[in-house]
């Protein structure tokens, strides 16, 4: 297929904000639904931001995307929704990244939204820039509105073949009333241009290529002063007495400033620490290095990842928050015929995004001028705002590209330490992380332990379920002291979608010793691998065919109600109307994948294949994983099939490229991901202690998205949760051992 | 005072010679394309040639560089098209990006030893570049395009 790449909007990447004498239809998206409305010509100065499209006089169509990229493409794929409806010719479309504004809607990026929420919305903004015109132009040529129609940036009468420019009717579309959106006409999707196609190129891909491009990192402005920070090294530890004469020495190092000491509960505030301020980041690195610091205890030291997996542990023999409840799962269990019981366990895990976290931040006349690499816009600006005690409006921030977000940067913790720094300068200062802050003193994706026990009846049916968990919450970043799971239940623990008469979930009590945060499809990755792993265990003791057995755990055709269950479901925030736990759609891909992979078939001596399914954030994807051992023992994974359901799919190309970064970001947790502690302190800092999969390490993807007419699910995250699992399933199939805790390099097989 | 030559320009350098060069290049000549990662020559992100081979810039101080020809991102080609940016815009290679830079200066610097590498060979010179958005399948898949591309370039088809 040709792909269209963009090459006009290369003019425009740095460019934020509109041109005036433009067609401006501002959309304010209450997350769903939006009115339109249209502002007058001279309103465009007027600069009101939302989420909108504009066509110039020019004939250029100017589009905005009020989401962050960071890897997901979401630059090209917004673009092409709105495009695709308006009928826009690719070539006039200019891409603006919008400015962080709560007018736009929810800017979070992050929870796999950002089609799911705005699908429907920005066909509607595209459908009503294209209806003006048509009407524009059928008041130009005196013919009725529904003789006109839009092709490529041109509106043509069909009786008379009259053509005229998106450009040449902006003066006479901008008089005209906007449409309600209930009188729109949608475009027939057999009439799609872009959507649901793979021919647009990536809207960044030749500035990528050529290095063109601005992320956190890069943004330079003059006179700018470089920063990094000595944090403390356990949580909310105090500073103390330090020597910075070393420091001052370096060549290069302007100044060392003592930072306000964080009170917990942590927030997105900044850690306070040491920062030392500098000409260029290398001299900041050397005068921190030559800092000598003490730190007062905070009380987290007592955190030790030995002892406290053996908290967790035991504390999943008390879990006492039910979470959900069906049927009688202690009687179920005694009186059960054969009890199966297993304990999972996945360390702390951290983002490592490429690009650690950056902000730069310039501070004059009361306002706040930012640029950071951040997925939450508003939230920067809100806690940015709230914490230098300025009003939100004079708190402008421009999101650059993100070298990769994974959720650390829906925390906006580093660009309150940019603009803190900036005030403190009187200058415009760049605040950078390097590799070993990101790990050091990140927002950790938490430790679990958890414990799982099935009842089993003679003739091998499944009776009773029962999954305990213990890990330190969300919650505690948030409220001092939270040491039970909230809406982590949600994901993958709850939400178990097996048939069994006899369910019960409950979680037990942790104390939260670092930050905790969320990483790429949060607890399901160590929620989907317990679930998903048991399940084989399941197949295993009833020496049934893996895949068979899940198909009948699933059970019949349903869809599952967990208010029936005693359960609070959030289903992503999404309506279960709308969204709602599908068996037939889960059972659906396994098939698929199960035919894409050949599972029937017999692999060769030395290979061998593993299976799971996991609905999350409203897709459902099934894997299964290749693997195949050395002669040294050692495992490989060889390739990973991906069937997913992630209902329309806007940007197959992208989704594709979505699983394909999942097998890899799976393998990576399965095979090498560990964090440790030690009397408080990560003890990792850098890629040689926490390493990640290589190319040498990397399977072939293939992946096979159902063509479906349900309203869009998440495509980042859905791909991670069942990659570990699948790998573990294969390992089993293959070897006979079972692995139930990560990461494998511990067990000496990879 | 050192001369540093970069992309054929050359520059007057008169900052802390210890400095690594990836800092030189990004804070004091302004040549952003070339991305830090990890600071310990550890993921490739910052990979820089020096008279045509691969180097880890973060981890190269500008002292060892001297005089010597660095080449960037940025100076690959005058438009954009050096086969190996062509192939990796033709397969949307990137996801977020930020360590492409340093992928497509390692890929470079393998098409110039091994103008047609095998599977194994792009794996052992890609080994040292991480992408955590996972792109490496894609990556393999450019850099035999890429070596097509050179080919015909060059008439060798």
């Amino acid at each position: 297929m040709k792909v269209i790449e963009n090459v006009s909007r290369r003019k425009f990447l740095k460019q934020f904000g509109i041109g005036s004498g433009a067609l401006v239809l501002a959309v304010n998206f209450p997350e769903i639904s939006f009115m339109p409305k249209a502002l007058a010509s001279g309103a465009a100065t007027k600069f009101e931001p939302s989420v909108y499209v504009h066509i110039n006089s020019d004939n250029t169509v100017g589009i905005v995307v009020h989401r962050s990229e960071m890897g997901q493409g979401i630059r090209t794929s917004i673009p092409m929704i709105v495009a695709d409806e308006l009928e826009a010719d690719w070539q006039q479309v200019q891409v603006i990244q919008g400015l962080g504004d709560k007018k736009y809607g929810s800017q979070n990026t992050d929870g796999s939204r950002s089609v799911r929420r705005f699908y429907q919305p920005l066909r509607e903004a595209g459908a009503t820039a294209r209806t003006m015109l048509e009407q524009a132009a059928a008041s130009q040529w005196q013919v009725p509105a529904n003789e006109c129609y839009a092709k490529e940036n041109h509106i043509i009468h069909k009786p008379s073949g009259k053509k005229a420019s998106f450009g040449s009717l902006v003066a006479i579309a901008a008089t005209l009333p906007v449409p309600e959106a209930k009188t729109l006409v949608l475009k027939d999707k057999k009439d799609f241009k872009f959507i649901g196609k793979s021919n647009v190129a990536l809207v960044d891909g030749h500035d990528i290529a050529t290095g063109n491009t601005t992320y956190g990192f890069d943004v330079d402005l003059p006179d700018m002063e470089y920063v990094v920070i000595a944090r403390p090294p356990v949580l909310a530890s105090k500073l103390g007495r330090f020597d910075a004469s070393k420091a001052k020495k370096i060549k290069g190092v302007v100044d060392v400033v003592a930072l306000d000491n964080i009170e917990e509960p942590p927030l997105f505030k900044p850690l306070g620490g040491v920062a030392i301020i500098a000409t260029n980041s290398w001299a900041a690195m050397q005068g921190r290095e030559a800092l000598e610091i003490e730190w007062i205890n905070s009380g987290h030291e007592v955190y030790n990842s030995d002892t406290y997996k053996a908290a967790l542990a035991a504390s999943c023999d008390k879990a006492d928050t039910v979470l959900r409840k069906k049927g009688n799962v202690d009687k179920a269990l005694a009186s059960a015929e054969k009890v199966l019981a297993a304990e999972y366990y996945v360390p702390e895990l951290i983002h490592a995004p490429m690009e650690p976290p950056a902000a730069t931040a310039h501070y004059h006349d009361g306002i706040f001028d930012i640029w950071a690499c951040t997925q939450t816009p508003q939230s920067a600006q809100g806690t940015v705002a709230q914490l230098l005690k300025v009003e939100p409006e004079k708190v402008n921030i421009n999101v650059t590209l993100l070298g990769g977000g994974f959720g650390r940067k829906s925390k906006p913790d580093f660009v309150v330490e940019a603009a803190l720094m900036s005030k403190l300068r009187g200058k415009p200062v760049k605040v950078l992380w390097t590799r070993e802050d990101e790990i050091k003193n990140g927002y950790y994706h938490a430790v679990s332990y958890q414990k799982l026990k099935a009842g089993i009846s003679q003739n091998n049916e499944v009776t009773a379920w029962q999954h305990n968990v213990a890990l330190p919450t969300i919650g505690a970043t948030f409220s001092k002291g939270a040491n039970v799971i909230g809406s982590e239940a949600n994901l993958g623990l709850i939400d178990m979608p097996y048939d069994i008469a006899n369910v019960q979930c409950a979680a037990g009590k942790a104390e939260a010793h670092t930050r905790i945060g969320w990483l790429r499809s949060v607890t399901n990755i160590n929620q989907a691998f317990a679930v998903c792993s048991f399940a084989d265990e399941l197949a295993n003791q009833a020496g049934a065919d893996p895949k068979d057995h899940l198909i009948k755990l699933i059970g019949s055709d349903r869809q599952i109600d967990l208010a029936q269950e005693n359960a609070k479901y959030g289903n992503y925030g999404e309506e279960l109307s709308r969204y709602p736990i599908d068996t037939a759609r889960l059972k659906a891909v396994v098939e698929r994948v199960a035919k894409l992979a050949k599972w029937q078939e017999k692999r060769p001596k030395g290979k061998a294949l593993g299976i799971a399914v996991h609905r999350s954030f409203v897709s459902y994807v099934a894997c299964i994983a290749e693997v195949s051992e050395a002669a040294s023992g050692k495992v490989k994974v060889d390739k990973v099939w991906f069937s997913v359901d992630c209902g329309t799919a806007v940007n197959p190309e992208r989704i594709r490229s979505q699983m394909e970064g999942a097998a890899v970001f799976g393998l990576s947790l399965t095979f090498f991901g560990e964090l440790t502690a030690k009397d408080g302190v990560i003890e990792q800092s850098n890629f040689h202690d926490y390493p990640m999969a290589r190319i040498t390490d990397t399977p072939e993807t293939i992946v096979d998205i159902v063509e479906s007419e349900h309203p869009p699910g998440g495509v980042g995250e859905p791909g991670v949760p069942p990659v570990a699992p699948a790998i573990t399933n294969a390992i089993f199939a293959l070897t006979g051992k079972r692995y139930r805790e990560l990461p494998l390099v511990k067990q000496g097989i990879v | 005072m050192i001369t540093l030559n970069v992309n054929g320009k050359a520059h007057q350098y008169d900052d802390d010679e210890n400095m690594p060069i990836l800092w030189a290049l990004r804070d004091i000549l302004k040549y952003t394309g070339t991305k830090y990662g990890c600071g310990k020559g550890l993921c490739g992100a910052c990979t820089v040639h020096l008279n045509g081979q691969p180097i880890r810039s973060c981890a190269t101080p500008v002292s060892a560089v001297g005089d010597q020809k660095i080449t960037t991102i940025e100076g690959l080609s005058e438009k954009g098209d050096h086969p190996v940016q062509q192939a990796w815009q033709a397969l949307n290679v990137p996801q977020c990006g930020y360590c492409q830079s340093g992928q497509i200066m390692s890929a470079v610097a393998l098409l110039e030893n091994n103008p047609k590498p095998d599977d194994e060979q792009i794996d052992m010179a890609m080994s040292g570049n991480i992408c955590r958005c996972g792109t490496y399948e894609r990556i393999r898949k450019a850099i035999h395009l890429a070596s097509d591309l050179a080919i015909e370039v060059k008439g060798g088809k």
